[in-house]
């Protein structure tokens, strides 16, 4: 670690002479800047990084500042601005920063900027999208010299490193006085990362120059654009017609064409996003669960397990994938994506069966199916309308008379929350399975945070402890084991039917290369250019 | 006129605040914003302050108190999404919308005029009778299919025209125009020609009745038969009779033209306030919304009131104490 | 009477003036022509359509995005305007369609008319502050474009064909009763209304007997305008995902769903029913026009 310190050291200091030269180089107007231009496909609204914890804001937030843990095109925790963190005892955490590392403004990094911006969060009284969940679990924070931190939490808490790659970390005296509008207007707005502000015009284009004392990898870029094409087809047009070098989210229709065209590229990889279906398991009447004459059922077959795996057989995943996701997805047999922390391997894809999800079905009492309504959105995942009808169509199939209702989202995910429903898509992206566990199939329990989002209501004590054994274990290998076990056990239960991964596209000119990212953020300093 | 003008305000305060308690019901009634906004760890705790954060925590007779206090000092309130003033995100679209509406408003005018005064001198030509079938197609075509048609043929088919957006932007007394470039046009055109479409076809109707209507008049029928060329006749006589009903339609339409923007910018992905608007409705963005028809009603109202002030300029017989519609 | 002097009378009778009078346009018989097809078609969907469009179980998402004329999977039925990407045979999609679009025209227009013919009538008749009441709201109505009022009412209800209906009918009876105040007020002032009223014939006799009737010719005209009006905008609003439901796609959603695949050259999703409604506008406004210079002689040509 002390040599990777040095070494970047070396490195700014190389950077500076060669911008110094590259800077002379401009003045002769002998050399033209190297610009890359990104069509991005979601508005970034604000540049405050503790304002709106949105997706696109946070990804293009990555390329200003930085945060104490970083995360890998993998999902996997890196070391940032901390070059390396232990758990000193079961409560209190570690944090060992680098040295040398210099804001946009030229100042140096230090233990205070970082106590001055995990506190800011919870601050920011007015923020419509906190990021307060991820400094709450601390409770008391200590600078032990300029390059170390110490951290308390109440409890055993082993995701702290996770949570920490989220919080940006900004200048204390750039900040200190101001106010949201400053990080927009530009002055506040000093991070640590491979990009300095130039402008920002929201809603349309944000303007970055390269930082050139940045401490990681130099960023290949002069400048970067990023414009907001939030709508299909201009989107991939501005890339056809080469106003952008770099497209996020490629319209799925035009997938196909473009892998034809010899123009431009196109990277595809799975990631966090999964799919899957909640079923009501709670009530003993089901609101959307009828007869096959359409009266409401006296009693709810989803709480019978058999059911609950006989509707998973009755899915074909893979032509679910093919057709109505025109391959831009993979099927699916946990919540969590491949590769990321707590992902059993064990548990295998659910087979399409019709036959025995028949067979299943009459086991159960239901030898003629019944009726059931299945919500979705609209406007939220790849093809999600289509992927609810197609859904419908296939349990249609086994004799359960399935009805379609999708939505906006803004009614949607109230109504959803509300557990109004008895069938209905969610998609989940998170970077360690406990976490996804704990919101999507733990025992609801508002006041602690647990089964926020487990609109079915699924719940098993057995379950449970082994999410609480995993988020309490500060050893990572120990904590990714108990996680795998409490998915497995929950899955075993059908606590909720898995579909699909969705996969990210970024459409790219030919002589560039970009690998994609899991979490779907699209980073300027990791696109390269290849000869 | 002062007394006129005054009466006319006092009436357009009264819909103001009439449509804003009935915006803000509605509005209401939809749904909470907090599930889309709060994140998916949060706990009940974090829910309640971030309700207080936004106020949701109240009554809704106390929300609208008090939006309509500070609305009257010209604060519409805070996006929910976007966290800075609801008016300013809407005045930062407001110019593309504008520059879309009046180049359509333009083309409507400039070639809806020529148009209907050629169809109503020669009724019974086949040229007169082809334009007046095409103004009933025109009436019949739906906007946003023709938006899909015109972008498959220029944009996919011929490759012409962009699909979209609104391209680079040439600044003017800090107005951002896209009329300046010809890049700027090249975005422009596909939309502006979408929107035009149906008024196009009213202004060809209402102009060639009215310069039906005039040609029967005494007077023309008068001055036609002293010997007055055909040109004088149209451009002094039937001009001025169409003129006040082309005016009205000009400033009544204006502002549908600007609320129907709404489907040709989100087809076009123009980034006008109307595709904020929907965006707003689907986020559950309720200043956004709020303030975004309150606009569009003061639009409306101060359309009128000049409608009808240059009504009274055209022509001295319109009474001023009437309700001027 | 003679057989000839009824036939006579017959002739001067204004229905037949008026139907002698419609067919002088070939043009508008052509579109009264083509609205009893498309009407019929809409009406006879069910056993004209090759399929249930909105029956998930004869849908087969295998047969998504097939052009026209392809075969199913099963080799069963040929799709002769192809397929949309859950697998709707589109003709069968567009029946459909039109039949929501005559269902919403009509029902939303009849409401509409119902509502404010009778506010107007009330109002023109009685006047006083109802009248003022009435006409303030009536201004405020139509001092907002019809596309927000709907929108916003969707945006509250969610979606169905009864909500789509509502929100039209909200945002419509407003043209009804300005007319037929306006034409009420002036045949209140009038002669045989005044005889009327000294008969003393009751109130409601004398609105609903003598005022409604010569109130009609121009509420038809607007009538027949706002069907076409009524249905291009519940196709506009389900454009915008804000009408019906996915699984029973009106024209307008039909298009939105056809939007994606314009770009690769799966042009019939969107192309089909753009024309269908396209051809259901037109017949209706070429109607509406003859009837306007039908019913009312002011504009008839001379």
């Amino acid at each position: 670690m002390v040599q990777l310190a040095s070494g970047t050291q070396f490195g700014a200091h190389w950077v500076r002479v060669l911008a110094l030269v590259l800077g002379l180089w401009t003045l002769v107007g002998t050399t033209q800047a190297a610009a890359l231009k990104i069509g991005l496909a979601a508005e970034v609204t604000t540049v405050d990084p503790h304002f709106f914890n949105t997706g696109p804001n946070n990804a293009f937030l990555h390329h200003v500042f930085d945060s104490l843990v970083d995360v890998d095109a993998d999902g996997r925790l890196i070391s940032g601005l901390a070059e390396s963190w232990v758990a000193v005892d079961a409560t209190t955490w570690e944090f060992r920063l680098r040295k040398g590392v210099k804001f946009h403004d030229g100042s140096e990094l230090s233990a205070e900027d970082v106590l001055f911006s995990l506190a800011r969060p919870a601050q920011l009284t007015n923020s419509p999208g906190s990021y307060t969940s991820y400094t709450k679990p601390i409770v008391a924070s200590q600078a032990v010299d300029r390059y170390t931190v110490r951290l308390r939490t109440a409890t055993p808490y082993g995701p702290l490193p996770l949570d920490l790659s989220s919080i940006f970390i900004v200048s204390k005296k750039a900040v200190e006085k101001t106010g949201t509008e400053q990080f927009n207007a530009g002055p506040a707005a000093i991070g640590t990362g491979p990009f300095r502000l130039v402008a920002f015009h929201k809603g349309e284009r944000i303007e970055l120059a390269r930082h050139e004392a940045y401490w990681g990898v130099r960023p290949e870029w002069d400048t970067v654009h990023f414009r907001v094409l939030a709508s299909d087809a201009p989107r991939l047009s501005a890339l056809l017609a080469g106003d952008v070098d770099l497209i996020e989210a490629v319209p799925t229709a035009d997938l196909a064409r473009l892998k034809t065209n010899p123009r431009v590229s196109v990277t595809t990889r799975t990631t966090w996003r999964t799919l899957f279906w909640h079923l009501d398991q709670f009530r003993d009447r089901s609101p959307y669960v009828t007869d096959l004459a359409g009266k409401p059922l006296d009693r709810n077959p989803l709480k019978d397990v058999r059911v609950r795996r006989a509707i998973s057989k009755a899915i074909n995943r893979q032509a679910l994938v093919e057709r109505s996701l025109e391959g831009r997805a993979v099927a699916a047999s946990n919540i969590n994506a491949p590769g990321i922390f707590g992902y059993n391997s064990e548990i295998a894809v659910e087979a399409y069966d019709p036959a025995g999800a028949k067979k299943l079905l009459a086991e159960a009492g239901y030898p003629e199916g019944f009726g059931l309504t299945l919500h979705g959105p609209n406007n939220r995942y790849i093809n999600d309308a289509q992927v609810v009808q197609t859904v419908a169509q296939l349990l249609n199939r086994v004799g359960i008379r399935a009805k379609v209702e999708t939505l906006p989202l803004s009614v949607y995910f109230g109504k959803a929350r509300a557990s109004e429903y008895s069938m209905a898509l969610l998609g989940w992206g998170s970077l360690a399975s406990d976490f996804t566990l704990r919101s999507i199939v733990g025992t609801p329990d508002a006041d602690r945070g647990w089964g926020t989002w487990n609109w079915g209501r699924y719940s098993n004590p057995a379950v449970d402890a082994l999410v609480q054994s995993a988020l309490e274990s500060v050893s990572p290998e120990q904590r990714e084991d108990f996680a795998r076990q409490a998915a497995k056990l929950a899955l075993d239960d059908v606590a909720v039917i898995p579909s699909h991964h969705q996969l990210a596209s970024w459409g790219l000119r030919k002589g560039l290369k970009y690998d994609g990212r899991v979490d779907e953020f699209t980073y300027a300093h990791e696109v390269r250019s290849v000869k | 006129m002062p007394f006129f003008i005054l009466r006319r305000c006092l009436q357009a305060v009264n819909v103001l605040v009439v449509m804003s308690l009935l915006v803000f019901a509605g509005v209401y009634a939809i749904g909470s914003p907090l599930d889309l906004l709060v994140d998916p760890q949060a706990t009940t705790e974090d829910l309640a302050r971030a309700a207080a954060a936004l106020g949701l925590d109240q009554p809704v007779w106390v929300q609208y108190g008090r939006f309509l206090s500070r609305a009257l000092g010209g604060d519409l309130g805070d996006s929910f999404i976007h966290g800075s003033p609801a008016i300013g995100l809407i005045l930062a679209r407001l110019p593309a919308t504008l520059e879309l509406a009046v180049v359509a408003m333009l083309i409507a005018v400039g070639l809806g005029v020529p148009l209907g005064l050629w169809a109503g001198l020669h009724p019974d030509t086949v040229g007169g009778r082809t334009i007046m079938a095409g103004s009933i197609v025109g009436f019949s075509l739906p906007t946003f299919w023709v938006g899909l048609m015109l972008i498959m043929v220029f944009s996919v088919q011929l490759g012409w025209l962009p699909a979209g957006g609104r391209g680079p932007t040439t600044e003017l007394f800090g107005l951002p125009l896209s009329v300046l470039s010809v890049e700027g046009w090249r975005h422009l055109i596909l939309p502006a020609t979408n929107l035009a479409l149906f008024k196009l076809a009213l202004i060809i109707r209402l102009t060639r009745s009215g310069t039906r209507e005039a040609l029967q008049q005494d007077y023309v029928r008068f001055a036609r038969a002293k010997g007055l060329s055909t040109g004088r006749v149209v451009g002094v006589h039937v001009l001025k009779n169409i003129l006040i009903p082309v005016v009205t339609v000009v400033g009544m339409e204006f502002g549908s033209l600007v609320a129907f923007s709404v489907v040709t910018e989100s087809i076009f992905a123009w980034p006008g306030m109307g595709k904020l608007l929907l965006d707003s409705i689907t986020q559950l963005d309720r200043p956004v919304v709020l303030a975004y028809l309150l606009l569009i009603v003061l639009l409306y109202i101060v359309i009128n009131l000049v409608v009808d002030l240059v009504y009274a300029l055209l022509d001295p017989r319109v009474g001023r104490g009437g309700s001027g519609r | 009477m003679s057989a000839a002097d009824q036939a006579a009378v017959m002739r001067d009778h204004p229905l037949r003036r008026w139907i002698r009078a419609y067919a002088d346009s070939r043009l508008a018989l052509a579109g009264l022509g083509l609205l009893v097809l498309i009407v019929a078609a809409a009406i006879a969907a069910p056993w004209l359509a090759p399929q249930n469009p909105y029956d998930l179980m004869q849908l087969d998402m295998l047969d998504g995005r097939l052009p026209p004329g392809s075969v199913s999977g099963d080799g069963e039925l040929r799709y002769l305007l192809g397929t949309d990407a859950q697998g709707r045979d589109m003709l069968s999609a567009i029946l459909y369609g039109l039949r929501i679009s005559v269902v919403v025209g009509v029902a939303a227009t009849l409401l509409a008319l119902l509502v404010g013919m009778t506010l107007g009538l009330v109002a023109g008749y009685f006047g006083g502050r109802f009248d003022a009441l009435l006409m303030r709201v009536v201004d405020i109505q139509l001092a907002f474009p019809s596309i927000l009022t709907a929108m916003i009412l969707l945006a509250l209800f969610g979606q169905g064909i009864d909500k789509i209906i509502i929100a039209l009918v909200a945002s419509q009876w407003a043209y009804y009763a300005r007319t037929t105040r306006s034409v009420a007020m002036v045949e209140a002032d009038k002669a045989y209304i005044e005889a009327a009223r000294l008969l003393g014939l009751s109130t409601l006799r004398i609105v609903f007997r003598h005022l409604l009737p010569n109130c009609l010719p121009p509420l038809m005209v607007v009538a027949a305008l706002q069907v076409a009006a009524a249905i291009a905008l519940e196709a506009t609003l389900s454009f915008l995902g804000l009408g019906l439901p996915v699984t029973e796609p009106s024209l307008g959603l039909l298009i939105a769903n056809g939007f994606q695949y314009l770009y690769s050259g799966r042009y019939w999703i969107s192309l089909f029913p753009g024309l269908a409604l396209l051809l259901t506008l037109l017949a209706l406004n070429l109607v509406a026009d003859q009837l306007r210079d039908v019913l009312n002689p002011r504009l008839r040509k001379s």
